[in-house]
């Protein structure tokens, strides 16, 4: 009994980590048909966001709120994943909509800059830049009407980026000048540390769980009710679920889906960030960290079908499940007297890296059942 | 008039292919070691650019995951070298083995002792892994983007596989070739090498023939009809999984030549083929030279290696750069790649653009229909 409920825990923080760095993938996904490659270096800037601000905060002003800063970063991570989402949207995926493929290999591009942008950009002036796009963006959003719609706006929207420019400058620079870690750009991974209130572990039924798998489960948690409560209560919620089933119509219907199609990439970017925060309290953060989950993610997104989160939710958590109970080999512990053949066949797969090749065969003889996921949206129409 | 339609005189055509075959043969003489290996290397990557235009430019299909079939190619290869050069080795099996306590040979490298199986299993072996994970997909209509993504799943899959199995085939270190004997040479060594580069470059000119026998007719016209319009396909009477898993598979073979080559010139093969970069590398060597084109995948695998060789060598740090712009800028300015650029309308509309050409007129529904018919 307790061996089970060890494994379920196990296989649940495994999960909620692949659901909330695949929550994001499915909404893009359902809505604009896109499967974004740079999702997983989304991921990383909100790991190397919680290290920059972890390191921020032991600036002395800051040093009293050291504890907290982790709950500050899961929004600054937010923000920052966002904002890079929304520019990739405005810039890139606009133009490639309605052929996805090239879409997948302009976004695979994106992801290769990222990678080496974190490489050979010291860090601080790293956030300076998002810090500089995170104005330029939203400020001219900020004015009032009457400016909006003068002819003379596009002035304001350059002066605006100028501003946000010389901000971001300086914010780089003050960075770079009080925090000595993030003057250098380095290859090399860094760590994230947990505050103290989030190391050590808790007793729940005689079982000790880690503080910080705990955290990330709640996390989670925390961004699947925000999501489900957001598109399903919220005004814009409607208007993303509306275009995510018929966009032609939700046009005519005076719907305006450019606005979706950019809250959308930014909450699901922004999701990815969040994803990034859990990331970085696992293990270090590098700029290769993203591809180690993004295949999850998809194999999530594929398996629960567009359209639904509670299929994104079954899938990562049965995912997470299958791939504790193959990697760990805890079928044996469970079932000590196994006949020997199959015994050996568990044997076989008891690594993390064999569990992998369980899951995708399962996940391929599954979709010979279901080829269109878990829960498959109803049309009926030939394609798609 | 664009320039896939002039025809070229015979002449002309049959003194540049014989220009073409006394550069081969002449290209050890000409070049340094170091470059012929190199170009030989990239000619054999292009081979598996030829099996990606196949199944991405005339059927539509975008495998992210052609890495696996390169890699089993290669692995044949090597298994073979490695098995027929054991001999001063105890108990007979390759060097590595003793590493990890292996006395017996593994089952499934007994039939490698034979060169006419590896022969064989170089191409057959990744054709059929290839038709089986094409048929399991296509089978239930899986398109598109899933499709993608699956092959780059599968792809993963064995890279975790082959990477983890140290016992069976070396795992992480992967298999050496370079200092293995053939016919009582090292395959290392330069005699053989410039062996190599003569067959790699015959092999390049053989596998354009058959990829233009391929999809010369009405075979290739189904393909095309797949890429453009799969139900009507489906709904004319074809069965498109039959011609989808038949080009998957044949693009998976090419694919084993392919990785069999560069293995042997490279002089080693490791679970890196299979790496989640390399397989998307493959795609935009095929979407820089231009996809349909054929020519264009062989240009594009080419030069861009032969580029990414050069600037690596000057800056490391900008290659990333500039092959993620390349992706971003190859998707979004120059969709048909380069070489579709220049056979189709991209020459004349620059031309009008600096009004050196008078603009053709057409009916403006025309024009707009033409747009909507591309967006597939």
């Amino acid at each position: 009994m307790e061996l089970l409920l060890d494994s379920l825990f196990n296989g649940v923080a495994i999960g909620s980590v692949l659901l909330v760095a695949a929550l994001g993938l499915a909404i893009v996904f359902g809505l604009m048909g896109v499967i974004n490659l740079a999702h997983g270096e989304l991921m990383m800037l909100g790991a190397y966001t919680t290290y920059v601000t972890q390191l921020i905060f032991k600036l002395p002003i800051l040093k009293p709120f050291y504890n907290s800063y982790i709950i500050v970063s899961i929004f600054l991570a937010f923000i920052v994943s966002g904002v890079v989402g929304i520019l990739l949207e405005k810039t890139i995926i606009r133009k490639l909509y309605g052929s996805p493929l090239e879409t997948l290999l302009a976004t695979w591009g994106v992801s290769l800059i990222l990678q080496q942008f974190v490489r050979s950009v010291p860090l601080a002036y790293g956030t300076g830049l998002v810090i500089s796009l995170l104005i330029g963006l939203f400020l001219p959003t900020t004015f009032p009407s009457k400016i909006k719609e003068s002819i003379n706006f596009k002035y304001f929207k350059f002066s605006s980026w100028i501003f946000a420019a010389l901000t971001g400058v300086l914010t780089g620079s003050v960075i770079s000048s009080s925090v000595s870690k993030l003057s250098r750009a380095s290859a090399r991974n860094v760590d994230v540390t947990a505050p103290s209130w989030m190391r050590g572990q808790v007793e729940i039924i005689g079982t000790a769980f880690p503080k910080t798998r705990l955290m990330i489960i709640v996390i989670t948690l925390i961004s699947v009710i925000a999501i489900t409560l957001f598109l399903n209560q919220s005004a814009w919620g409607m208007r993303i679920r509306a275009v995510t089933q018929n966009r032609q119509m939700s046009d005519c219907l005076g719907i305006s889906t450019e606005k979706v199609d950019i809250i959308t990439f930014g909450i699901g970017s922004g999701l990815a960030g969040v994803a990034g925060v859990a990331v970085s309290l696992l293990g270090s953060v590098g700029p290769n960290v993203g591809g180690n989950y993004i295949v999850g993610c998809f194999m999530v997104v594929v398996l629960g079908g567009v359209g639904n989160l509670l299929g994104t939710v079954l899938a990562s958590f049965g995912i997470g499940i299958m791939t504790d109970l193959i990697g760990a080999g805890r079928l044996l512990s469970i079932w000590p007297d196994m006949p020997l053949p199959l015994s050996n066949t568990i044997n076989f797969f008891a690594t993390t890296s064999m569990a992998r090749v369980m899951i995708f065969a399962l996940i391929v003889i599954f979709l010979q059942f279901k080829p269109t996921g878990l829960f498959p949206q109803k049309g009926r129409m030939v394609e798609n | 008039m664009s320039l896939s339609k002039i025809k070229f005189d015979k002449k002309i055509v049959l003194s540049f292919w014989i220009i073409l075959i006394a550069l081969i043969i002449a290209a050890p003489t000409l070049l340094p070691v170091f470059r012929l290996n190199l170009l030989g290397r990239y000619l054999s990557l292009s081979i598996v650019a030829l099996g990606v235009d196949l199944i991405w430019g005339f059927t539509g299909l975008l495998s992210l995951g052609q890495g696996i079939f390169f890699a089993l190619g290669g692995y044949c290869a090597a298994m073979y070298l490695q098995i027929t050069s054991s001999s001063e080795f105890p108990n007979n099996i390759p060097e590595f083995f003793a590493l990890y306590g292996v006395e017996k040979l593994p089952f499934f490298w007994e039939p490698f002792r034979s060169p006419v199986f590896t022969f064989f299993a170089i191409w057959i072996i990744p054709a059929l892994v290839a038709g089986l994970i094409g048929f399991l997909v296509f089978r239930n209509r899986i398109k598109g983007v899933y499709f993608s993504i699956l092959t780059q799943a599968s792809l993963l899959v064995f890279f975790n596989f082959f990477n983890g199995q140290q016992k069976l085939i070396n795992g992480t270190n992967g298999l050496k070739t370079d200092v293995t004997q053939l016919f009582g040479q090292m395959v290392g060594s330069e005699s053989m090498q410039r062996l190599f580069f003569w067959i790699t470059a015959f092999l390049v000119i053989a596998a354009w023939f058959f990829a233009k026998w391929v999809v010369k007719g009405r075979f290739g016209n189904i393909l095309i009809g797949i890429r453009d319009d799969e139900p009507r396909v489906r709904f004319t009477g074809y069965n498109p999984v039959i011609f989808k898993t038949i080009i998957f598979s044949i693009a998976g073979g090419l694919a084993g030549i392919s990785g069999a080559l560069y293995t042997v010139q490279s002089g080693i093969v490791s679970p890196q083929f299979m790496t989640v970069p390399f397989s998307i590398e493959m795609v935009i060597w095929v979407a820089v030279g231009g996809r349909g084109t054929l020519l264009g995948a062989i240009l594009g695998a080419v030069f861009i290696n032969y580029a990414k060789s050069l600037v690596s060598e000057a800056l490391p740090a900008s290659w990333m750069f500039i092959q993620g712009g390349l992706f971003i800028l190859v998707v979004t300015a120059l969709p048909e790649g380069v070489l579709g650029w220049i056979q189709g309308d991209g020459p004349r509309n620059l031309l009008q653009k600096f009004g050196l050409r008078r603009k053709i007129e057409t009916y403006p529904s025309l024009e707009v229909n033409n747009k909507e018919g591309n967006n597939e």
